[in-house]
């Protein structure tokens, strides 16, 4: 295994799209390491200029201590899981996992030998005579796995592995696949547009807009502290409200008087907007202490909890997480208070955090 | 689902609420069907039928008047005649069926060699000006045989190709590449690229991961492309006609039309050697009709 160095990394295509720009990754040994981003902001571009499969136009890759940049894919020595598994059809699934060593030349025992245990770690046994037509997207994506692992290469790279699967098997690969990494010590690059997938899988996740780096951070960091109004109107479901505000009387208020507690270190002369978590928020009868008048507008009761949309005077579509025991009539006047801990701040011009 | 109209109307309880006029509509329809499609098979059978009538016919019931259908004498003779010469040794006709095998094959395969790797290229890298490239290798294809056979003529004079089977081979396979790149990309372009990308992940050069992983598939698509390009080369009579002239150089085509023409025309001998000429064709088709049908259907490969 072996850490992955990338450098100013560009990329422009033959009809002038941007597809990364100046990117700079460091990822480490042994790292989980998730790309996450809406569609189009180049997170494929950047994994296929690390496979060697994309030239890219300017910037520098490393893979452990060498300089890759004119390497061949084959000569990287790293493997890749596409979304579309790529699994070769007229191959049974113990031909298809023993493709990539022949291409080594092992000698036949061996291969075998690696075949079995990779088959062992993905529970392929059954499936070892099956062509990929014969079995299920799971199974499929199992053996996407498998085979990537049996070349025991220096990194894994992974662009969307878990797209075609429904949502249950979704959650049982993603287990699978942390747990692996995991017990392989793997250095995994693992692209996704999913924010729960990238929450729960990665050591690290790098949010990617526009084909630029806007955060990189532990799940915590991001969640607690998205780096931008980007990413803070990108993580979380819902995400987090976007409230202008100013400083005042060494407290943040917004328009409708709501009152937050200020982080130290504010500039003074700059509009400002305040990142505040659905949760940091709660919903109250009305006239209770430090709450503002409000007005419910909808809510959308999710089981294990209501998510609330209020409108206060000039804020509208303010969505408030509440435990599902707390019930409020649509249309019903009612007060909103922040409950939270210091808000993430952010500037309205450059959208960048402030504090 | 082999259920006629009329099976389906007549069979079943709903058979008693069906009005008796639309049961008879449908029958009509069949009916009117089955007449248009006999008078249609005729039309288009007749003459292969007659053909392959008069190749087995004495030469007495080729010439007779009335026209005889039925109860004419069988003989082999004409198929006899058309291999063997008349004082024994091989015919000039079975020289020039053997020219065409070997003009029609290897233009065949010179044309998918140079047309698959070509189709591959367009299809998979980003060529400048690929659009227009390729339209001037289909524009290659919009004149007719006719048309350039003269200049063609001339340059082949100058170059010696006149009258010689390598002349022909190489015609045959300018004029079939541009329809393989075509037809080729179609089925390129079916098979999804990360195939190759996979591949050369995994220790493998571009030119490996093409040879191992797309090649295979491409083989209905192979087979199909050259079956078409093989017909086209194996009925080609303009240019045959016009660039070669010795017996030891033509291939079946002209050699079959220039059995018309002298004072009398032995229309069994004709007869015969237009059956023997057909015959490769439709049993090759015959035998790769699964790859043609796959090659239609590549498409069914899920993503
Ligand atoms: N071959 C290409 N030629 C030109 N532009 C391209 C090419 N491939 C991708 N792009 C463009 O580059 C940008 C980034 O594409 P990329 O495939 O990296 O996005 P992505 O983040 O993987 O998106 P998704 O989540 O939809 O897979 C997009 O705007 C796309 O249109
Ligand atoms: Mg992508």
């Amino acid at each position: 295994m072996a850490g992955i160095e990338v450098t100013a990394l560009h990329k422009r295509y033959p009809d002038g799209t941007v597809a990364v720009d100046h990117v700079d990754l460091s990822i480490g040994d042994g790292e989980l390491f998730v790309m996450l981003g809406p569609s189009g902001c180049g997170k494929t571009t950047t994994l296929r200029a690390i496979a060697g499969l994309e030239r890219q136009t300017t910037g520098d890759i490393r893979i452990g201590d060498t300089l890759v940049n004119d390497l061949p894919p084959a000569e990287r020595d790293i493997a890749m899981v596409f979304q579309f598994y790529a699994l070769y059809p007229h191959l049974k699934t113990r031909d298809n996992l023993a493709f990539p060593l022949r291409a080594e030349g092992l000698p036949k025992p061996e291969v075998r030998e690696r075949v079995n245990e990779a088959a062992r770690l993905m529970r392929l046994g059954p499936l070892l005579d099956r062509r990929p037509r014969q079995l299920s997207g799971g199974e499929q994506q199992r053996v996407a796995l498998a085979r990537a692992l049996v070349r025991r290469p220096r990194a894994f790279l992974m662009d969307e592995p878990l797209t075609n699967l429904d949502a249950e098997l979704r959650a049982d690969m993603r287990t699978e696949i942390k747990h692996l990494q995991g017990e392989l010590g793997a250095t995994m690059v693992y692209v996704t547009h999913d924010q729960v997938e990238a929450m729960s899988l990665g050591h690290r996740i790098a949010i990617l807009n526009k084909g630029r780096v806007e955060q990189i951070g532990t799940p915590l960091e991001v969640y607690d502290r998205p780096a931008s109004l980007f990413c803070a109107a990108f993580i979380g479901s819902p995400p987090m409200n976007l409230i202008e505000v100013e400083v005042a009387d060494g407290n943040l208020r917004s328009q409708g008087g709501l009152v937050l507690p200020p982080p130290p270190g504010l500039p003074r002369d700059r509009r400002l907007v305040a990142g505040v978590r659905p949760e940091a928020l709660e919903v109250t009868e009305p006239g209770v202490e430090r709450s503002v008048p409000a007005r419910v507008v909808s809510a959308e009761w999710l089981g294990d909890e209501i998510i609330y949309v209020v409108d206060h005077s000039g804020q509208r579509d303010v969505r408030v997480r509440m435990p599902p025991t707390v019930r409020f009539a649509a249309d019903a006047p009612v007060g909103l208070r922040h409950t939270g801990g210091t808000p993430a701040v952010y500037d309205v011009s450059t959208e960048e955090l402030v504090a | 689902m082999g259920v006629s109209i009329d099976e389906a109307v007549s069979t079943g309880p709903a058979r008693d609420h069906t009005p008796s006029a639309r049961r008879l509509g449908g029958r009509g329809r069949s009916v009117l069907e089955v007449a248009l499609l006999t008078v249609l098979a005729v039309v288009m059978l007749f003459p292969v039928l007659w053909m392959i009538e008069t190749s087995i016919k004495e030469n007495r019931d080729v010439y007779a008047i009335p026209a005889k259908f039925f109860g004419f004498t069988v003989t082999m003779d004409h198929f006899k005649d058309v291999f063997v010469a008349p004082g024994g040794g091989r015919s000039a006709l079975s020289v020039s069926f053997l020219n065409s095998v070997v003009v029609a094959g290897v233009s065949t395969v010179l044309s998918t060699v140079l047309g698959v790797p070509a189709a591959w290229a367009y299809s998979r890298f980003a060529v400048k000006a690929k659009k227009d490239q390729l339209f001037f290798i289909l524009s290659t294809r919009f004149m007719p045989p006719v048309v350039v056979v003269v200049p063609i003529f001339l340059m082949y004079r100058q170059v010696g190709l006149i009258d010689t089977k390598l002349g022909l081979i190489l015609i045959y396979a300018a004029f079939n590449v541009p329809f393989t790149i075509w037809m080729m990309k179609g089925f390129v372009d079916e098979v999804p690229a990360e195939y190759e990308e996979a591949a050369m992940l995994d220790g493998y050069t571009r030119l490996q991961a093409f040879w191992r992983y797309t090649l295979p598939l491409l083989v209905p698509g192979i087979a199909a492309t050259a079956v078409f390009a093989l017909i086209f080369s194996w009925n080609e009579f303009v240019f045959a006609i016009f660039l070669t002239s010795s017996d030891t150089v033509r291939t079946a085509p002209p050699a079959i039309a220039g059995l018309i023409g002298g004072t009398t025309v032995d229309w069994g001998l004709v007869a015969a050697a237009s059956v023997v000429f057909a015959l490769p064709v439709l049993v090759f088709a015959y035998l790769v009709r699964k790859h043609l049908v796959a090659g239609v259907t590549l498409g069914a490969v899920r993503r």
